[in-house]
């Protein structure tokens, strides 16, 4: 752990980061996106409500859509950050020197993705200070503010890997942006329209079933698990995953199948990264 | 210590790099010389763990360059051909991040890095921008970071390429000082006069085969009348062999199985070829076929030799 923490990629990307101008703008944008959105959906609410002042159910509401559209943030963001780690270090001609030195193909992997993610963490940090309307109106615990952070911790670190794995597999920058998009369009469009087909399909099993126990399809849970927003929003309102675990018939909980999918995917991407980054040389 | 053993690397069905052998004993500067796409920086490549030969192997300091990788990472500094750097980096950090990489501490680092960028002549730019400096600067600070770790091998690949005459002088003068603290050095360069110079011995690479190798002076020697004379046999194989093997003015003898093949320098004039022809027949070999072959060192040496002055 202690190498890790002084490990020399993580410290000099980091201080290439934090040094360069267009980081602080960035912060500053998506502080100010998020900022405005609050305001003006407090500022419709107030003029909207009969009371014209906001109640613990409209701060509910705040928070879920807030916590949504970060999310949705995040999975937007966290290729661009990811998807050039490795293959712009091959562009630039820095990759064959940093792949002569003594540092492991694991070290470099994982620095390279914890430094690329550690900006859109800062984001999230960041942006908490926004949530204390949350607290000030009630409607939602402190707990669950800590476990949306959490959640975006598991989601980007998994969807990261994804962007680097496609880094260290395609020679071409431009070549793996799209592809890790394509992938997470994929994973979170892809899927909640699949869910949805599924559960139409299943829905329609279910009224023409006459009597027992109503037959079931599991085809919508397994889209539904891999779908980070799906996962999410079933934590704020709970109807969403009993629908589904009424029509599939598994009653997992979608969270759990969510972890173990995306720790799957997770620790697979890196093995894979850690591999690819070298030649294999074992062999000959 | 380098020892290069049958290295074969393959693209696809292009031959880079054709059964490369090689020995280069410790402290010795090495000059690798061959035209463009020859197969150096294949070879430099190997070496330096960043690609897989097809087959063959090769060994630094006794480690295997495939099945040992890391502990050669460790015996080596290499300087690739093309290379990039880190905008927003200052010459020192880009020094400390290398530094760093194969773990040297930071109380260490601060000692060593002024002694390095001093023997490349770079103190007045260590708060510079690296992707400012120039590229003979650049180049001179990548060799820098080679040496960071204290190597004992240097594998360079065509450091004086792009420099202007009195860089390219400053840069012989940096090699002369890493050969007094006794490092093996492997360079490379398209033209010989370059390596002459400030190298012990030379090998010169031609489509991915060691076509010459031996000191310098034995090597433009060679070089200008030596031909490769290829003797297809009829009959047993052994009896060719040992016989050329033992005309002096035979060297680098192969013998190819499947076309029944002998291929060897020569380095007599055309009377002392017709007399080698005469007494292998004397001799009673079964010669189906005595010729020069294609590979002619003169276009070679032509080639690696143009645009300077032989010294
Ligand atoms: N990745 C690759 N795919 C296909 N062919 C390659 C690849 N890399 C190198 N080659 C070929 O291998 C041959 C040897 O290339 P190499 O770079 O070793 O030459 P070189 O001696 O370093 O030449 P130069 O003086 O131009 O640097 C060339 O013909 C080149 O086209
Ligand atoms: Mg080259």
């Amino acid at each position: 752990m202690k190498h890790f923490v002084i490990n020399p990629v993580l410290n000099k990307e980091f201080k290439l980061r934090f040094r360069s101008f267009k980081s602080f703008l960035g912060l500053l944008f998506y502080l100010l996106a998020l900022a405005i959105l609050i305001i003006g959906f407090v500022f419709i609410e107030s003029l909207t409500s009969s009371q014209g002042f906001f109640k613990p159910e409209q701060s509910r509401m705040m928070f879920m859509m807030l916590s949504i559209l970060q999310l949705i943030l995040i999975l937007f963001i966290t290729p661009g950050l990811t998807a050039g780690v490795i293959s712009s270090e091959r562009e630039r001609q820095t990759l064959n020197i940093m792949l002569t030195t003594a540092q492991s193909s694991a070290s470099i992997v994982l620095s390279k993705l914890i430094s690329s993610i550690s900006y859109l963490m800062l984001l999230i940090i960041a942006s908490l200070p926004l949530y204390s309307f949350v607290f000030l109106y009630g409607g939602i615990s402190p707990i669950q503010v800590l476990t949306t952070v959490v959640y975006y911790s598991f989601t980007i670190l998994a969807f990261g890997s994804l962007g680097v794995l496609f880094s260290t597999l395609i020679r071409k920058t431009i070549v793996s942006m799209v592809t890790t998009y394509a992938v997470t369009l994929f994973l979170v469009g892809g899927t909640a329209f699949l869910t949805l087909i599924s559960l139409q399909f299943g829905q329609g099993y279910y009224h023409m079933s006459s009597s027992g126990t109503p037959p079931t399809t599991p085809y919508a849970y397994f889209m539904a698990m891999l779908n980070p927003v799906i996962v999410l929003a079933g934590s704020f309102e709970p109807e969403i995953h009993d629908e589904i675990h009424r029509i599939t018939g598994i009653k997992t909980p979608l969270w759990v199948s969510y972890v173990i999918s995306y720790t799957i995917i997770f620790v697979g991407a890196i093995l894979l990264s850690i591999k690819k980054l070298r030649p294999n040389m074992k062999k000959g | 210590m380098i020892e290069i053993i049958d290295l074969t690397k393959r693209y696809g069905k292009f031959t880079a790099l054709d059964s490369l052998n090689l020995k280069i004993e410790k402290g010795t500067v090495f000059g690798f010389v061959g035209q463009n796409g020859a197969g150096k920086s294949t070879t430099f490549s190997i070496l330096s763990t960043l690609l897989a030969p097809t087959a063959g192997t090769a060994f630094v300091n006794g480690y295997n360059v495939q099945k040992e990788a890391k502990m050669v990472r460790r015996q080596i500094g290499y300087m690739p051909d093309f290379f990039g750097v880190y905008d927003q980096l200052k010459a020192n950090e880009y020094l400390h991040f290398y530094g760093a990489s194969y773990g040297i501490p930071l109380s260490e680092r601060e000692k060593l890095i002024p002694q390095l960028l001093d023997l490349v002549n770079l103190t007045h730019k260590r708060d510079a921008y690296v992707d400012l400096l120039s590229r003979g600067m650049k180049q001179r600070l990548c060799l820098a970071r080679s040496l960071i770790h204290d190597p004992e091998v240097l594998i360079l690949d065509e450091p004086a390429s792009g420099l202007d005459p009195r860089a390219r002088i400053e840069m012989r003068e940096i090699l002369k000082e890493l050969k007094e603290m006794g490092k093996t050095i492997l360079i490379s360069s398209h033209i010989l006069p370059e390596l002459a110079e400030m190298c012990d011995r030379i090998g010169i690479i031609d489509q991915g085969k060691l076509v010459a190798e031996g000191g310098v002076a034995e090597i433009q020697a060679q070089l200008k009348g030596e031909k490769v004379i290829t003797v297809m046999l009829a009959g047993h194989a052994e009896n060719a062999i040992a016989f050329f093997e033992d005309e002096p003015l035979v060297a680098r003898l192969q013998y190819q199985p499947e076309s029944h093949t002998i291929e060897f320098t020569f380095k007599g004039t055309d009377q002392e070829q017709v007399e080698l022809l005469r007494s292998a027949i004397k001799y009673g070999l079964a010669i189906r076929s005595f010729a020069e072959a294609q590979v002619d060192l003169e276009d070679i040496f032509m080639e690696i030799t143009k645009g300077v002055e032989l010294s």
